[in-house]
């Protein structure tokens, strides 16, 4: 292939008019908060915060702090309702609550959409297409497991844990609480959830649907605030079971004070997935794998395939494409339908995304960054490439969690192993090839827990999902995902 | 600079050189596509795009010269209250019809296209797909939509189907060659990746999906795979090859998916109905009636149009 241009084509030349989603459709309230034993309360001290739209920076709603006391009022919750409701009650009925949750997901999915989009910063395509439809399918999922535990492979009636903590992260929102409540609560566990500081509104609304849905008051309790309230969970005696998503940093602080306790731990933590990439692969899908892989979700994905590995031969050629196809990424207003790319969560995250990316130019990585124009107001950053990345670049090793992806080269599908496993995480890898020999060669060799054939970034809750080494450890999907909620 | 073909192994390897197409990623990405919301005045300019870009098709054995002529006025003029919606790329009739409908058009933009080389099938020799090309040309039509023969293409030979495009390339002249690919019996994307550089290879102005009677006909994957191959042949090779997609296109939403997935695969240049066209009968009046819904707000009846 030689480097002529698209033959002075313009892609993208036919403007699409806005067509955005209703920011009205969330009906939002000025204020919640936490929803214990059934119902909503302030916390104890009264205490708020907002939390904001990262794409205009203004504020969307109030949400309640809970302190410790609030925390202990919601495990005290919890194991009250176990004690006297949940551990009582059949597989069958649990099951019917999961199903009546999974309907009422899917009939307020428009609103909950909206809800994430506005939270979180996410293009509405997104929310609408794939988190909220999954977390229904979660739900269904599990509400599939709770009659049948007998015949999950962990022996005869396997006994619940008890109280599960659940901290989440800001990146799926509604779909990590899914992902924690669902195989609890079929598992017949009751929950204590805390969503992420940034992000506590379609939680919200999911209690909301708790409510409606009828579930026994205390089954599961939400508190909101920020990481102290997470802390207080971790360290409540009377919680048997902690389960985190969210940074490798938080989730070594959480294993260490829950060391030499009776808690159970799974931790589900950051990432560095690489995309290999052999000279044989279907280019043109590849290269939407590859935009797939990290910049969906604005690369706030922990399993992102954030390290392209490309074998030399087609180098030039994928990374052509490449920055062609990022050139022609939307990047804008999340509410409108024909968004690709969103805000970025928080301040925080984008000064942290900056101070990485101005890191890689400086250690000599050639950067490629869209020339979309970007909102005045919110968090953006303009999707990135660094090419001529190196083995020991900040940017080859550091988790970045944002639209910035680094592509190295490989000679041999040795090399190509040998890289990807060069890191301390092992989440998430993708397999680009037609040959499927060589495809399980290489999935065989990389030490991590999700490998992806010739796609990236698909998630089904039949199959399970989880880290080895700094990624974290247990599983969550699938019959797998049992495990982690059952004493077995 | 296109390779000139000396032999079959030759374009053996050139197209055995082609990437694969994923058929799930393929059809993945045309899903996401499809998503793409065109609203108001986007959803006006792509409505008049699509007219603009239609070839009005009659092929039945039923033909008769008064539903030519019902066919080259409408083409001419698709809403007679309102001369500003353009008029058609072509119509689009078989060999018999070409005078007739020449006469119709007289010198109006609209533009003869005419099925030939034993449309629909392709089962004929050579000679006579000639003569039924040459026949269409005399009767005046400016543009020739010639089948591949995809018993040859599927039983691996590709040399006999390269050389006959060459050879009714030849024969056209001036006119404009589309080659029918029949994507739904070709089945795979592969397939349709390397028939479609075959006819690139071979002289095609057009590449077209289908000829509309077979049970599977345009597709939106196989149309993505097409553009693909039209931008990548432009892109090593140099001339820029037009796609029409054929068959089974009746609403102006199926349109305009296909108008996004030009837009955000081939991009500006493919935008016009010298590379981009819908071969189509019923389409017309949707479009004409969706534009009317844009102007007033409102849908008319159906009767309002013109039934052809």
């Amino acid at each position: 292939m030689s480097d002529r241009p698209l033959a002075n084509s313009q892609l993208g030349s036919l403007e699409y008019d806005p067509a955005p989603e209703s920011a009205a459709i969330a009906k939002l309230k000025p204020s919640y908060g936490l929803f214990i034993d059934g119902q909503f309360s302030e916390a104890e001290s009264d205490a708020q915060f907002a939390t904001v739209n990262p794409a205009n920076e203004e504020a969307l709603s109030m949400v309640a702090q809970a302190s410790a006391l609030d925390v202990d009022r919601a495990v005290v919750s919890a194991r009250r309702a176990y004690d006297k409701v949940w551990s009582k009650t059949t597989g069958a009925q649990r099951s019917k609550y999961l199903f009546r949750i999974a309907r009422l997901i899917q009939e307020r999915s428009r609103e909950l959409a909206v809800v994430e989009t506005l939270d979180n910063g996410k293009p509405i395509r997104e929310s609408r297409d794939v988190d909220i439809p999954l977390a229904a399918a979660h739900f269904f999922y599990y509400a599939g497991w709770a009659d049948k535990l007998d015949h999950a492979g962990f022996g005869v009636n396997p006994k619940p844990l008890g109280v599960a903590g659940q901290i989440i992260p800001w990146n799926f929102p509604l779909l990590m609480a899914a992902w924690k409540l669902a195989p609890a609560l079929a598992a017949g566990n009751t929950c204590v959830l805390k969503p992420a500081e940034t992000t506590p509104l379609s939680a919200l609304v999911l209690a909301e649907i708790l409510e409606q849905a009828e579930l026994p008051p205390g089954v599961v309790n939400i508190v909101t605030g920020d990481g102290s309230t997470g802390a207080a969970l971790v360290e409540h005696p009377d919680v048997d079971k902690i389960a985190f998503t969210g940074s490798t940093e938080v989730g070594r602080m959480i294993q260490q004070r829950t060391a030499a306790s009776h808690k159970h731990l799974t931790l589900e933590l950051g990432g560095k997935g690489a995309n290999i990439v052999f000279d044989d692969a279907p280019i043109d899908e590849m290269i939407e794998g590859i935009i797939d892989g990290i910049f969906f979700n604005q690369g706030h994905v922990c399993c992102a395939g954030s390290r392209l590995l490309v074998q030399e031969s087609v180098a030039d050629e994928v990374l052509r494409r490449l920055v062609r196809r990022v050139e022609q990424l939307r990047v804008g207003d999340p509410l409108d339908k024909n968004t690709d790319v969103g805000a970025i969560n928080s301040a925080a995250q984008l000064l942290r995304i900056r101070e990485l990316t101005d890191f890689g130019e400086s250690e000599g990585a050639t950067r490629y960054t869209s020339s979309c124009e970007l909102p005045q107001k919110g968090y953006w950053f303009a999707p990135t490439v660094f090419a001529d990345v190196s083995q020991s670049h900040r940017i080859a090793r550091e988790e970045i969690f944002g639209p910035v992806l680094s592509v190295l080269t490989f000679r041999t599908p040795e090399e190509a192993v040998a890289k990807a496993n060069n890191t301390n995480y092992g989440l998430a890898c993708g397999v680009w090839s037609e040959k499927g020999s060589r495809t399980l060669w290489v999935a065989e060799r990389l030490r991590a827990g999700v490998i992806w054939a010739n796609t990236y970034n698909r998630f089904d809750p039949t199959s399970p999902f989880g880290g080895m080494r700094e990624s974290g450890f247990g599983r969550e999907g699938g019959r797998h995902g049992l495990e982690a909620y059952l004493n077995v | 600079m296109v390779p000139t073909i000396e032999s079959e192994a030759q374009l053996r390897a050139l197209l055995t050189s082609l990437s694969g197409v994923d058929a799930v990623g393929a059809e993945a990405r045309v899903a996401k596509l499809s998503t793409r919301s065109i609203k108001k005045s986007t959803k006006l300019a792509a409505i008049e795009m699509a007219i603009s870009m239609v070839d009005l098709t009659t092929l039945e054995g039923a033909d008769t010269p008064g539903r030519v002529t019902s066919l080259c006025t409408k083409a001419m003029r698709p809403d007679p209250r309102d001369l500003t919606v353009p008029s058609v790329a072509a119509v689009c009739v078989y060999p018999d019809l070409v005078a007739h409908a020449r006469s119709v058009l007289g010198s109006s933009p609209v533009a003869v296209a005419s099925v030939a080389t034993s449309f629909p099938s392709g089962r004929a020799s050579l000679q006579v797909k000639l003569m039924d090309v040459r026949e269409a040309l005399s009767a005046g039509a400016d543009e020739i939509d010639m089948v591949i023969d995809r018993g040859a293409f599927l039983s691996g030979r590709i040399g006999q189907v390269f050389d006959e495009v060459v050879a009714v390339k030849e024969a056209c002249g001036d006119a404009h060659l589309k080659v029918i690919l029949e994507t739904g019996e070709l089945v795979t994307y592969d397939n349709v990746r390397r028939a479609s550089w075959i006819a690139m290879l071979g002289g095609a102005d057009f590449i077209k999906t289908s000829t509309g009677k077979v049970t599977v006909n345009a597709t939106l994957p196989v149309a993505l795979v097409m553009l693909e191959a039209v931008r990548d042949f432009a892109e090593t090779a140099g001339p820029t090859v037009g796609v029409k997609v054929a068959g089974g296109i009746r609403t102006t939403k199926d349109a305009i998916r296909y108008l996004v997935l030009v837009n955000e695969t081939v991009g500006s240049t493919w935008l016009t109905p010298n590379l981009f066209r819908f071969g189509a009968s019923s389409l017309l009046n949707d479009l004409l009636m969706q534009r009317l819904k844009q102007q007033r707000g409102a849908y008319v009846r159906a009767d309002e149009f013109s039934v052809d």
